[in-house]
């Protein structure tokens, strides 16, 4: 069966959730969305060190949704508003979890795969020489993309960057990412 | 030359750019979306600066929160600084960290690792 965003959508409500959204990813979304974790957070009994790190992790998920949620199936461009994306956030046994879900042509997914199945095999030190080479030699995009958002998200949770595809038609696909901060 | 000073926002820090004292601070939060647009023109203010820099520079920069896009800009503000200092001026950067915020320190480290500036790691203590 193929992908449905509102099953996917609403199964992703399930559970603990702080909070969620589905739609386009603008400037004042992100705004919005930090200004909104950032005083939940400030209420719960979260320590310093874990609300920083959720708070660097959203800022990089959300900005990577904001740079590549533009490109969308050929059905859903009428349909959908441009950046599209999902985010949720949710408690998860002693930590949080974070979900960020876009279409991507299926062109995409072999880079995007390799990229990620590569930070998950780098030990810490690893890691840190990655995002050291990328910040000295790779050039911003003119979007203001710099390919270290992920190596980022990597490093500072110290956990696996857990993903999957879902199949929406023979051109797109819908990629899943789960973050987990512990 | 003029001094270059920008008011904080919630996404891009402030800045104080002094030439006449020889200081260059950059404190609050850098997290916006392009990175570039804000920081072009103090790397262009850098760039005439160091056509005639003070004996000593001082590098004051105190991050909250600094996004991935922002980290390329703030390495060419390095980059700049690290020419000055090159051309036999002195440069000191001053990283500020919040106590216990190992992520902003480690930052700071990858960052003095690349370029050739003395750096001194300060943490913030309430």
């Amino acid at each position: 069966m193929s992908f449905n965003i509102d099953e996917y959508y609403d199964k992703l409500k399930n559970g603990d959730v702080v909070m969620s959204y589905k739609g386009s990813i603008t400037t004042e979304v992100i705004n919005n969305t930090l200004e909104l974790i950032e005083s939940k957070l400030d209420v719960g009994e979260e320590g310093g060190k874990i609300k920083k790190k959720i708070y660097n992790v959203l800022v990089e998920s959300l900005q990577n949704l904001y740079h590549h949620g533009d490109d969308l199936p050929e059905d859903m461009r009428s349909v959908m508003e441009p950046k599209f994306g999902v985010m949720a956030i949710s408690k998860f046994g002693n930590g949080y979890k974070i979900t960020t879900g876009n279409f991507i042509n299926s062109s995409k997914i072999k880079f995007l795969k390799d990229k990620i199945d590569k930070i998950n095999s780098l030990s810490e030190e690893e890691l840190k020489d990655m995002y050291k080479f990328i910040l000295n030699h790779q050039k911003l995009s003119a979007k203001g993309g710099g390919g270290l958002g992920l190596v980022d998200i990597a490093r500072k949770t110290g956990n696996k960057l857990e993903y999957n595809f879902l199949n929406y038609n023979n051109e797109y696909y819908f990629f899943n990412l789960n973050i987990t901060i512990t | 030359m003029e001094p270059l000073l920008i008011e904080g926002t919630p996404k891009t820090p402030s800045i104080r750019f002094e030439s006449d004292q020889g200081l260059i601070e950059i404190k609050g939060r850098s997290i916006p979306e392009n990175s570039i647009e804000f920081y072009k023109p103090l790397v262009d203010w850098l760039e005439k600066y160091s056509e005639t820099p003070g004996a000593l520079t001082k590098v004051n920069i105190q991050l909250e929160y600094f996004n991935t896009s922002s980290s390329k800009c703030i390495l060419d503000v390095f980059k700049k600084l690290e020419a000055i200092h090159k051309a036999k001026h002195e440069v000191i950067i001053n990283w500020y960290y919040e106590e216990d915020d190992e992520d902003m320190l480690e930052a700071g480290e990858d960052y003095e690792s690349i370029i050739r500036v003395p750096f001194k790691m300060i943490e913030i203590v309430d």
